[in-house]
């Protein structure tokens, strides 16, 4: 009794957690899923009557814009948080003596809430009395920058807000990877009069590539999650303008009491997901049993 | 660099090193003003805080307050309203607290002892459910929004701070045994097995020898946690009521009343109050919230 106790006791101790992931995790995908696949409106129903909720996501000109959304905003906030980590990543590594103060300063948005950094953003982009007032104050009266009001252009100023907040982490990133680059390879190179951007064009960067996956996938993660930062910079709006998956998907849940819709856009959300983590998830596991 | 040497290349050199001044100078000004753009909305945020509402109307964004004022914190703190309710945002603070500090505690519990096992007690099956686990920190929380909101309610604790605590319980055992797991797998096997010759069971051996080992990886975990707890909106918003909402959404509710005139230095103040605990975190063990950050991402 007390060898079979001490043999089992491993897993009896994993299985609560295991048990509670099969089902707060496992389990309900699944209910979204089957919910998903029914007329469920103010209430769940369980009767399945096929692809009706799809059909009707992908005839919604809102969930039309908030995936068009979602592919602008992640491009832009994806690519140039990269440049801009990178970039700040490789003149921090020209030994400055202050790299640690930088680095803090750097970094710090990332330990903000988006609701914290949405508010920031809101009042700084504020036409009547933000940045657009102040060029103005300046002398220049034509200045506009309005985007946060102005339909067409406020998904761009949500880029600027995320952008800010995380490129700090990918500069991190970065930093930890141009460390770890072997220096002898490098003290070589110069030895050679190789000049300095090819080094980093040729051996530095090449070898980051798994930083860049990295960081890919923690960002485009991010993009898709987005949900806080647009609530508190645009609500959303102007009227649905910056209406993101997530964003639809609270509405649809919460505020307009239709569950089937919440669900298959949940279902949507994380196809997109899966397909970018998924991949992912299997090359490292792979490398790791190698 | 000091060496003076009297030869036709000392002119050349010369040059360049004036060269390599310059573009020194170059770099610092780049960084400084990445600097400045980062610092920025912290900047403005702080010093409109301390303004009247007619200097704000007046004055510039980026110009320091002429008289300073710490109204705008008093009513952030304990008058601005949220929708009808004008308490500030003290109240929904402390429920964020209430709400952080046990949910941070328990998962960050739960993390350890399945990260041991995961690591040092390998049946079979253990890596697939870890892999399991390890997906679960995936997904998007969208999907498990519409079943935990039936669930709280079959559970009689929707709209309540312990509903609210389970749900990040649940959803943070995902990462808090990643980081467990990660960090006790670098540690030899034959200590286990050495401790259990020596008659040391299970909980024995996790007691007194993994947990005294723990203490960075429980830093950065507990860091982690608080971070995402008390940042989290979409389980505050999509599970409170009012009453119970975490600071987050309150913040959020008094930036966005639509009644009465605009506030901007109690925003901005509120705003500051909701960030002030994970800040200080962060200037206070910076390290730490940085490994987490990489821990989750790299090593992932």
């Amino acid at each position: 009794m007390q060898e079979w106790l001490e043999r089992h006791i491993p897993k009896m101790v994993l299985a609560p957690s295991f048990v509670a992931i099969l089902i707060f995790v496992y389990g309900f995908i699944g209910w979204t899923a089957w919910v998903s696949l029914t007329r469920s409106r103010l209430l769940p129903k369980y009767e399945i009557e096929g692809l009706i909720q799809y059909d009707r996501l992908f005839a919604s000109p809102r969930w039309d814009t908030a995936m068009g959304n979602l592919f602008i905003f992640g491009t832009l906030f994806i690519v140039i948080a990269i440049v801009l980590g990178l970039l700040i990543a490789i003149l921090l590594d020209q030994k400055i003596r202050t790299e640690g103060v930088l680095r803090t300063i750097y970094l710090y948005p990332m330990a903000l809430s988006m609701i914290v950094t949405g508010t920031a953003w809101k009042w700084i982009m504020n036409p009547g009395l933000g940045i657009e007032a102040m060029v103005r104050s300046w002398g220049f009266e034509n200045f506009t920058f309005d985007w946060v009001i102005d339909p067409d252009k406020a998904i761009y100023a949500v880029v600027i807000a995320a952008v800010w907040q995380a490129s700090g982490f990918v500069m991190a990133l970065f930093l930890a990877g141009l460390r770890s680059v072997d220096g002898e390879i490098i003290k070589a190179a110069q030895v050679d009069g190789i000049p300095t951007y090819r080094i980093y064009s040729a051996i530095i960067l090449p070898s980051m590539a798994p930083i860049f996956l990295s960081a890919f996938i923690v960002l485009a993660h991010l993009a898709i999650k987005s949900f806080d930062l647009v609530i508190a910079l645009t609500g959303g709006g102007p009227g649905y303008s910056t209406d993101l998956p997530a964003t639809y998907m609270y509405a649809m849940a919460f505020s307009r009491g239709d569950i089937g819709q919440a669900a298959s856009s949940a279902m949507v959300m994380m196809a997109v997901v899966f397909a970018i983590v998924v991949p992912y998830l299997y090359s490292e596991l792979r490398a790791k049993h190698d | 660099m000091t060496d003076i040497t009297l030869s036709p290349a000392h002119a050349q050199d010369q040059g360049r090193n004036w060269g390599r001044i310059a573009l020194r100078w170059l770099l610092f000004i780049a960084l400084g003003i990445f600097a400045l753009f980062y610092l920025m909305p912290l900047f403005v945020m702080v010093t409109t805080s301390l303004k009247s509402l007619e200097e704000i109307r007046t004055g510039s964004l980026v110009a320091f307050p002429r008289e300073v004022t710490f109204e705008a914190w008093r009513t952030a703190w304990s008058g601005a309203c949220t929708g009808i309710q004008c308490e500030g945002l003290r109240p929904y603070f402390w429920n964020s607290v209430m709400l952080a500090v046990p949910a941070v505690l328990i998962s960050t519990f739960l993390g350890a002892v399945n990260g041991y096992v995961i690591a040092q007690w390998r049946f079979k099956g253990a890596n697939l459910i870890f892999s399991l686990m390890l997906f679960g920190c995936f997904i998007p929380f969208q999907v498990v929004l519409l079943p935990m909101a039936v669930l709280l309610g079959w559970m009689g604790i929707a709209g309540t701070i312990p509903g609210l605590i389970f749900v990040h319980v649940i959803y943070g055992i995902g990462f808090t045994t990643l980081f467990f797991r990660n960090y006790y797998v670098t540690i030899p096997q034959e200590l286990v097995k050495a401790a259990k010759v020596d008659g040391a069971g299970f909980f024995r051996i996790f007691w007194s020898i993994f947990l005294p080992l723990s203490l960075p990886i429980i830093v950065v975990t507990v860091i982690w946690q608080f971070t995402q707890i008390w940042n989290d909106f979409l389980f505050g918003v999509s599970f409170s009521q009012a009453g119970t909402q975490p600071v987050t959404v309150a913040l959020n509710n008094i930036v966005n009343s639509t009644t009465g005139v605009k506030e901007y230095n109690v925003d901005m103040a509120a705003a500051i109050i909701a960030a002030l605990p994970t800040l200080i975190v962060y200037a206070v063990a910076g390290k730490y919230f940085i490994r987490g950050l990489t821990a989750g991402s790299v090593k992932g």
